[in-house]
């Protein structure tokens, strides 16, 4: 058993790392519980693992590997031969996967994760929600959700007819922006979207995932 | 007659982050067709058929179309695999490291740097208003602590994912060099021993010092 990730299964970021070992097929690792409560994050001995002191990390032997998406397609390419092919076969499958990825990366993450930060992640702090940025942010949504409908109109999955890592980047937040932040209507009014979004949080990958939630 | 296309124009950071790889990798046969922001170009039916963000830059090879800027030069990479700077490393582990600090650009230093330049040099072309100094001030400090990371890494090597330029070095220059050069933050690197050192090396390498000239030869264009 060479893996271990510190993180937490309730942790957006640690999720998209777990749902990619289950994706393929990976049961055999630890998961190390980070408590960000008192501050384990920003203690010596995890920013030696982590500098940027936040959570995930994953250890496999003497390679040490931060930031989730990094971590996943790391997880992809080593287990390659094993699970559900997550970055495409050929030169452009890959292509449109990267692209898909980034898309999540730089316009969807960014706007999804403001929201969360007002509606949940700051509350949890004693935080009160600013009411105008999670307007301005639910437009920007609403754009960005235009043009995924549009997409998936004629495509199956975000990089084609194929489920893929650009799919399954995107549960963590978009679940907790239906489910926490209760901001979900963008997603449920639009016909594609809303399929695609079915089809992708109903995978056993993710069921498992929550069901090691409700166990922590 | 090249069969690729870079859209945009090489002010923008993104666009030259595309035309550095394809140096990198020794391809020259590609085309530059303008899309300019100032005037809405990114905006018209043609060009959203091609990228639906209205963003630059998109990126055609033959009739195969792409976008997003780390995804464009990740399948340059790929695609010319056989020739140029290797740009992922070697083995699974290297292009784990790769990967890791290419997120570390997407994720960290990127916001960061852009909203700093942003409102240092573009708010008052892009939005018609002056600089906004709290902003610019809450940017510096998380980026002073970002500097930080980055100068302990590069103390212990030469590259960020180890001893080999790669594609997560790449990807940091052209908006280094909008802090450095554009928005003059340039004390930010020159504080930093080893972090100056790094970015010394990699702005002088031959693909970026290209790409200067194209960007360059742009601004005369305008003139």
């Amino acid at each position: 058993m060479s893996i271990t990730l510190f993180g937490t299964a309730g942790s957006t970021c640690t999720s998209l790392v777990l749902t990619t070992l289950f994706e393929k097929q990976v049961q055999d690792f630890v998961l190390k519980n980070v408590n960000l409560a008192k501050g384990e994050h920003k203690k010596p001995e995890y920013l030696k693992l982590q500098p940027f002191g936040v959570i995930p990390v994953l250890q496999d032997g003497d390679l040490t590997i931060f930031e989730s998406r990094a971590i996943a397609r790391y997880v992809s390419d080593k287990y390659e031969g094993q699970g559900t092919p997550l970055l495409g076969k050929t030169e452009k499958e890959r292509a449109l996967v990267n692209q898909w990825l980034e898309v999540e990366s730089q316009n969807y993450y960014p706007v999804v994760s403001s929201i969360a930060y007002q509606l949940v992640f700051g509350p949890r702090r004693g935080l009160k929600p600013d009411e105008k940025v999670v307007e301005q942010q639910l437009e920007k949504f609403e754009k960005i959700l235009d043009i995924y409908e549009e997409h998936l109109a004629k495509n199956e999955y975000l990089a084609g007819n194929f489920f893929s890592l650009a799919d399954l980047s995107h549960i963590p937040y978009t679940y907790l922006l239906l489910h926490q932040a209760k901001k979900g209507e963008g997603i449920t009014s639009r016909k594609h979207v809303k399929a695609w979004w079915d089809k992708i949080s109903s995978r056993p990958s993710w069921k498992q995932l929550l069901d090691l939630r409700a166990q922590s | 007659m090249a069969s690729l296309m870079v859209y945009g124009k090489a002010y923008s950071a993104n666009v030259t982050r595309v035309l550095t790889t394809l140096a990198e990798k020794n391809v020259d046969d590609y085309q530059m067709v303008p899309i300019d922001l100032l005037t809405g170009a990114n905006k018209t039916p043609e060009y959203l058929k091609l990228q639906p963000f209205g963003q630059i830059p998109a990126f055609q090879d033959g009739d195969f179309t792409l976008y997003e800027s780390r995804a464009i030069a990740r399948y340059i990479s790929d695609k010319y695999e056989g020739q140029g700077t290797a740009l992922f490393g070697k083995t699974v582990r290297d292009k784990a490291l790769v990967n890791q600090w290419l997120e570390v650009e997407s994720q960290n230093y990127n916001p960061c740097v852009w909203k700093i330049v942003f409102e240092c040099v573009f708010s008052q072309m892009f939005e018609g208003r002056p600089t906004n100094e709290a902003v610019v001030k809450e940017q510096l400090e998380k980026l002073e602590k970002i500097l930080d990371v980055y100068e302990a890494q590069l103390t212990h090597h030469k590259y960020l994912a180890g001893d080999l330029f790669s594609l997560a070095d790449l990807a940091h220059i052209p908006v280094t060099n909008n802090l450095i050069n554009v928005a003059k933050k340039g004390e930010l690197f020159a504080s930093r021993k080893h972090l100056n050192a790094w970015w010394d090396d990699i702005s002088s390498r031959p693909s970026w010092q290209k790409v200067v000239q194209i960007m360059q030869a742009e601004q005369q264009e305008q003139k």
